[in-house]
């Protein structure tokens, strides 16, 4: 059985990255253009890390679904991004934002990337600034900062509502310009089906051209991962709706090991349902929390407007709850403590939603100061909702949003697969087993920009410059495989469709392996999720062709990944008998309903191993904290 | 092709030379509104006027040609962007919902265009054809150009073509005003709402303007013929 | 709760692909008001699957309008009779019961249609990897602070940089111009102070890009501001025309 070797360098945690960047191999600048590497995803690691190898002179092929690059889903980050710059004068500091991330995390990220995550967070924000990226700024002329939950000082650099737009629309300028100088070759419409493994380390892809249905194969010294996270398979998440599994799942089942899959983040601050078609859930940034009040009913089934409950018939949960933090608790927190009241009947009418309420903000600051921070928010939730929120408070409800499980990978980010790079959400490293707000901006990219270009030379360094042949065997053997997958989905036409067995995954999954889970409802998912999946191979139908533009086929093949990756998720947490972050085993809490985490038994990564159909090796990867000394996580 | 060349080709090249062309005609209307008003004072005043403008010949004469190559390049590059910009679209929408996102006048250059266009051609062989190169009633030889006005200017579907084409032309200047400013980068959000009502005051003036010279000769002058 | 249903005839533009001929297909749906556009059109495709023929094929993805993947003419208006928003962002409580949608793709002949209501935006790509970048690598950048920047000029950047390249200006414009994405774009780097030493560079190339593509000139009718979905203002294609002009006064001999 392989260990696992997360490679972390000796040293003090300050120095590790630095000793490695040096200790690292290195590529003669006349040789890297003999290297083709692939890069998978256009969002902010896939980007950043395909513009700034281009820049380095390997050959870079860039894949993705979309049209165009610019449409990954990291666009739609609205609230903004981490950077210990201590602007503010605050008593920020690499430290402390090492700190806040792996206490965020309740305990269950690695140090060591932790770290490396915060020391380059600065050169981010420079780097943006310098790519033309318009950060809000104040009447002096330099950058302004905003609060994020789980974080006493204000370290969030933010672009309106609409950082992750802007922070995208900056890599993929960079991007662009190497498009334009011929080091990158981007390939949109291409979905990514298969990694090919030649001799133990990956060396392509297959991909299929989604206008065509063409098979491709695309050869390559190394291949990086950079596709996102898998909220999707909740079917109603606030993930875009083509973010898919896919490109990882794949990798999963040819050899790379699946990362804490059950640790998945549900955002407190989203719109609630509307009705049985609701395609997807949206968010409402988490920045509206600095201003905004939660609150419910003291009530049950209180059916009254919200004008009319009056200030002592209120319960501010959170500001009751968790003093010192308030509103601005940690996301995993605050969904709970939503869902909580919700279960108690104390939600909005009774249901599920609990109010965000601005009243009080806009009496002490103005709506003009309101409509400046968050105008386009609340316009957003007005053109969905069709209610004003300066009149009346909004209604949120926690949704998926952000999936911290992946594929493990080590600290040069490589995964068990040798030329296996996985950034980004796609990985499982630095957010343990809960995300702080606006810190997926800044792994994207640190992962992107300041990670790879270097452990991407030092694995090259030691590779052959001779590429593999795409009528490789090997090569040959995987496209066949997914042309066989494809038409065996086209083949079985039978009388449900695609959506409707997503939804009733999506509800499963919600049900069971979402905010709150039980040993029996988590050993209940795995025979119902198998029973959806027996069911959509029997009666699924898809309409068209393979050779053709197919949007349902293209679902249908990510919706098979979907089961399986649900049976793993589910597996995962009954591995884990312990509550930690967004993974919340209702049998393991305090009285007084906070998590309980078990550091004796289970500070370890669960590293899974695919061993065929319905079977998973566990592997653990024991995590060491030399630095921040795990503590039961209080924001009381 | 060198480099000037290049310019004018390119969408914003094309789009200047109308703004250029069409700035140096708006200047050019006025001036001609001007002298025109002369026909409110009289036979005397206007043949006066036009007798004048005939002792300064050479000069008229360059400004005439630097005129006709506004007007030239002006229609001749009015209708290419026209069928290019026909072309870009390729197949066209089913509902046509241009009313709901931009002004008439500004989609309609085209159409205003041509009609200002063939009442150009009408008025040029009807005034300044026989003001200047031959009068088949003699009129002009003697300097009678006022009575070729209260001719023309007495027959009815002559007055209104004239008032028709006159209507457009202010709809097309007053769209061909701020776009013009629009198109030389002079668009700030301060100031171009001022430029926009200029220029809607200058369209209705000179469409008001020359249309009220037929009108006014219809009526008062009309009896004679 | 839920309100009362919708009942609406969508004539729907289908076309099997770029190369055959399209028409209009009538169906009949019943929708909640709460429901979204897209949303109408996936029940729509589920009950098409169901009866196993091709679902209507459409692009989307964020739902949330800033992706920038959807875009639709219905009745004539690109994402629909609202202003500011996208396709996806349109509900339908926005239509009464027993109307009828026209369902049209973006026309223009740079963008062709792949199929169905699908259209093929990489223009827009093309024309921003001619030059809409500031060329920086990664690394060696001063720090973050070291140029100030007024709010005002900042915020102006950002209100250009909002464009979420949806190609709906396109689609509006009767000329099918593209002026409003490509000066959103210039505009953004023209504005701040890092984008100065490749200004006039910058907007030569990507006008000439644009130019090939196929694009019509813009003639001010202003409906790209009035259709799009950031409401990016003409001003910006008010200053693309001046440093595309400086430009051609300053710069000598530049290869583009």
């Amino acid at each position: 059985m392989t260990k696992l070797d997360s490679k972390i360098p000796a040293g003090h945690i300050s120095e590790k990255w630095t000793n490695h960047k040096f200790n690292m191999k290195l590529v003669n600048p006349a040789n890297k253009r003999k290297y083709t590497i692939i890069v998978v995803g256009t969002g902010l690691a896939g980007a950043s890390a395909a513009a700034s190898l281009g820049e380095l002179g390997y050959n870079v092929l860039n894949f993705t679904f979309h049209d165009s690059a610019r449409r990954a889903h990291s666009i739609s980050a609205q609230g903004g991004i981490n950077a210990s710059k201590n602007y503010q004068n605050d008593g920020d500091s690499t430290y402390r934002l090492f700190y806040d991330t792996v206490k965020g995390g309740d305990f269950r990220a690695r140090e060591a990337n932790v770290h490396r995550l915060a020391e380059v967070s600065s050169n981010i924000i420079d780097q943006c600034v310098a790519q033309g990226v318009p950060f809000a700024r104040e009447y002096g002329g330099l950058l302004d900062n905003r609060s994020f939950g789980g974080a006493q000082v204000s370290r969030t650099f933010y672009a309106r509502g609409q950082t992750g737009q802007q922070l995208l629309l900056g890599a993929i300028s960079a991007l662009n310009r190497q498009v334009d100088k011929g080091t990158v070759k981007l390939y949109l419409r291409r979905e990514m089906l298969d990694v090919v493994i030649i001799d133990g380390a990956a060396k392509g892809i297959i991909v299929r051209n989604l206008l065509t249905g063409e098979i491709e194969k695309y050869s390559a010294h190394a291949v990086v991962l950079a596709t996102g996270g898998y909220s999707n398979v909740f079917f109603l998440s606030t993930n875009a709706m083509n973010c898919n599994a896919t490109a990882i799942w794949r990798a999963h089942k040819r050899g790379a090991y699946f990362a804490n899959p059950c640790f998945t983040q549900i955002h407190p601050t989203c719109l609630p349902l509307h009705g049985e078609s609701q395609s997807k859930l949206t968010l409402m940034s988490e920045s509206l929390r600095n201003d905004g009040r939660v609150w419910v009913s003291t009530k049950k089934g209180d059916m009254r407007n919200p004008g009319d409950i009056p200030e002592d018939e209120r319960d501010y949960y959170l500001e009751r709850k968790y003093p010192s933090f308030g509103n601005l608790a940690p996301r995993d927190i605050s969904s709970r403590a939503a869902k909580e009241v919700c279960d108690e009947g104390r939600g909005v009418k009774g249901g599920d939603a609990v109010y965000l309420d601005f009243k009080d903000a806009i009496n002490r600051l103005g709506q003009h100061v309101i409509e400046e921070r968050y105008g386009n928010l609340f316009e957003i939730y007005e053109t969905i909702t069709g209610e004003n929120p300066y009149k009346s408070p909004m209604m949120i409800y926690p949704a998926p949003h952000y999936t911290m499980g992946g594929l493990w990978v080590d600290y040069n980010l490589m995964s068990n697969v040798p030329g296996l790079f996985v950034l980004g959400e796609a990985n499982f490293s630095d957010h343990g087993a809960n995300r702080l707000g606006a810190s997926a901006l800044m792994q994207g990219l640190a992962d992107g920009y300041f990670v790879i270009p270097y452990t991407m030379g030092n694995y090259l360094a030691g590779d052959k410059p001779t590429l593999v042949k795409t009528d490789h065997p090997e090569f040959e053997k995987v496209a066949k495989e997914v042309k066989d997958l494809t038409n065996k989905l086209l083949s079985i036409k039978g009388k449900r469709t695609v959506d409707d067995l997503h939804k009733q995954l999506g509800r499963i999954m919600w049900d069971n392996v979402g905010m709150g889970r039980t040993e029996e409802g988590l050993k209940k998912t795995i025979e119902q999720v198998r029973q959806v999946k027996e069911e959509f191979w029997k009666n699924v139908t898809i309409p068209g062709s393979g050779d053709d533009v197919n949007q349902t086929l293209e679902r249908a093949g990510r919706l098979v990944d979907y089961f399986e990756l649900g049976e793993l998720m589910a597996l995962d947490a009954l591995d884990r008998n312990e509550s930690c972050g967004g993974h919340f085993r209702t049998e393991y809490q305090f009285e007084d309903g906070e998590a309980k985490r078990d550091d004796e038994k289970y500070s370890y990564v669960s590293a899974w191993e695919f061993a065929g159909e319905n079977k998973w090796n566990l592997h653990k990867e024991t995590l060491e904290f030399e630095y921040v000394k795990p503590a039961i996580r209080s924001y009381k | 092709m060198s480099s000037f060349t290049k310019f004018l080709n390119s969408s914003i090249g094309k789009k200047l030379m109308m703004a250029v062309t069409g700035s140096f005609l708006l200047i050019f209307l006025i001036i001609h509104l001007i002298g025109n008003i002369t026909l409110f004072f009289g036979a005397e005043a206007f043949n006066g006027y036009v007798g004048a403008l005939d002792v300064v010949k050479p000069l008229i004469r360059v400004v005439e040609v630097v005129l006709l190559a506004a007007f030239v390049l002006h229609i001749f590059n009015g209708l290419k962007l026209w069928i290019e910009n026909k072309r870009a679209r390729g197949v066209n929408y089913k509902v046509n919902g241009s009313p709901e996102n931009s002004a008439l006048y500004s989609r309609t250059m085209f159409l205003s265009g041509s009609i200002i266009f063939i009442f150009l051609v009408s008025h040029l062989g009807t005034f300044f054809w026989r003001f200047n190169v031959y009068d088949p009633m003699g009129l002009a030889n003697i300097h009678q150009y006022f009575d070729i006005v209260v001719y023309f200017f007495g027959i009815w579907w002559y007055v209104i073509l004239y008032v028709i084409a006159m209507v457009l032309l202010g709809f097309h200047l007053n769209h061909g005003f701020q776009s013009a400013f629009q198109t030389f980068g002079w668009n700030h959000k301060k100031y171009f709402p001022l430029i926009q009502k200029i220029g809607a005051i200058y369209a209705v003036f000179m469409a008001i303007g020359f249309a009220s010279m037929p009108i006014y000769f219809f009526f008062f002058y009309g009896g004679n013929q | 709760m839920e309100a009362k249903k919708l009942n609406l005839t969508l004539k729907i533009w289908r076309q099997k692909n770029s190369n055959s001929a399209g028409s209009f297909i009538d169906y009949k749906v019943q929708v909640s008001p709460d429901a979204s556009f897209l949303e109408m059109l996936d029940e729509l495709n589920n009950s098409l699957e169901l009866k196993g023929e091709e679902a209507v094929h459409f692009e989307s993805d964020c739902r949330e309008g800033i992706c920038g993947t959807c875009g639709l003419v219905i009745n004539g208006r690109p994402h629909g009779p609202l202003a500011k928003i996208a396709t996806c962002q349109l509900h339908m409580r926005n239509f009464k019961d027993g109307d009828t949608l026209w369902v049209e793709p973006f026309r223009a002949k740079a963008f062709s249609v792949i199929k169905d209501l699908m259209v093929d935006r990489s223009g827009f790509d093309k024309i921003l990897q001619a030059g809409g970048y500031i060329s920086v690598n990664t690394g060696g950048v001063p720090d973050a602070n070291a140029i100030p920047i007024p709010k005002e000029i900042s915020s102006l950047a950002m209100d250009a940089a909002a464009c979420i390249g949806c190609g709906a200006c396109v689609a509006a414009c009767k000329n099918a111009s593209a002026m409003l994405f490509v000066s959103a774009k210039v505009s953004q780097y023209a504005l701040l102070p890092q984008g100065q030493p490749e200004r006039y560079q910058r907007v030569e190339k990507m006008v000439k890009v644009m130019d090939e593509l196929g694009f019509g000139s813009c003639t001010n009718t202003y409906a790209c501001e009035a259709e799009c979905p950031k409401g990016i203002s003409v001003t910006n294609i008010a200053r693309l025309n001046r440093d595309f002009i400086m430009a051609k006064i300053k710069n000598k001999e530049v290869e583009v």
